[in-house]
């Protein structure tokens, strides 16, 4: 005779195994969501609404806002809030649309590595970032640098 | 895993439709980050390099897309906070409808000024 072993009733779910990790996620989702609001609105603000907006943009306009400390911040929490942000919305799609456990591994796989890709490029660029390469054309520079 | 037939509607009305809308902005929003970080990290290429790609930012076609993807974010970015009063506020679900029309005002209030700025950069050169 075979028996069945039925878990006692109510006992507690982290006997079985699970974790919290969807509960992170979900959280996640939210506070950064409301940080998101002020980085990425703050953003799009002196990006495009301030002075010339989108004409101004070019090299030393990039130079220029990262010569100062709190726009590399800004631009290094927006990084990796909105991506991890993004990698994890994107995690839920698949989950829900690719059926197929092979298909859906190598989604989420392919997501995982353009993420990893994409958020050490930008830390990368944001901190070894020099906003006067010596051999630049000086008109192409911001206005502190030497030969500007 | 059960699967749904196909075509169906979940109930339909403003709480599937912007679901389906925070869907489909969120998932353009992060295909375009993707593109904007690589092309950003041109700065530690050459400032010309940079520029070259930048340019194409200011030519008319993207400058109207650039329309579409802030229409989606500021979208996005209201109705996200619609969610996150339905998830913590005691009386968010019954006032979700409420809030959508809400996340519709406020895009409008948003979206206005800056149709007319980034437009007149766009066209205005
Ligand atoms: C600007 C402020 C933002 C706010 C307030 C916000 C808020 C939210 C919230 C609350 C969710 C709900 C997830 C759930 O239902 O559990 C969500 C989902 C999502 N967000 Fe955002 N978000 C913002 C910006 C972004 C950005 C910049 C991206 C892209 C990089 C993004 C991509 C996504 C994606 C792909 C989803 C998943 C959609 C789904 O599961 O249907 N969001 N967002």
């Amino acid at each position: 005779m075979t028996t069945t072993t039925i878990a006692a009733p109510r006992s507690p779910r982290r006997l079985r195994g699970r974790t919290n990790t969807e509960l992170y996620a979900w959280l996640f989702m939210r506070v950064s969501g409301v940080f998101l609001i002020v980085l990425v609105f703050g953003h799009l603000f002196v990006n495009l609404m301030v002075g010339e907006g989108i004409n101004a943009l070019d090299f030393a306009f990039v130079a220029g806002k990262w010569a100062d400390p709190l726009w590399q911040v800004w631009d290094l929490l927006m990084l990796w809030l909105a991506m991890i942000h993004g990698t994890n919305g994107l995690r839920t799609v698949i989950n829900d649309y690719a059926e197929r456990d092979q298909v859906r591994m190598w989604l989420k796989m392919l997501l995982y590595v353009a993420a990893a890709f994409t958020i050490i490029l930008g830390t990368l660029v944001i901190f070894t970032f020099d906003p006067c390469p010596a051999e630049a054309a000086a008109e192409l520079l911001p206005s502190f640098c030497p030969g500007a | 895993m059960p699967k749904a037939p196909a075509g169906t509607i979940y109930r339909g009305r403003e709480g599937m439709w912007s679901w389906v809308a925070h869907r489909v902005t969120g998932i353009g929003i992060f295909f375009f980050l993707l593109v904007h970080i690589v092309d950003t990290a041109l700065v530690r290429v050459s400032p010309e390099s940079y520029n070259e790609v930048i340019a194409t930012y200011k030519t008319t076609i993207v400058g109207l897309m650039e329309v579409l993807l802030v229409a989606a974010i500021v979208f996005h970015a209201f109705n996200g906070l619609r969610i996150i009063l339905v998830d913590f506020w005691s009386k968010g679900p019954r006032y979700q409808r409420q809030m959508l029309a809400g996340v519709g005002i406020l895009w409008l209030v948003l979206m206005v000024p800056f149709l007319v700025r980034h437009l007149s950069h766009v066209f205005g050169g």
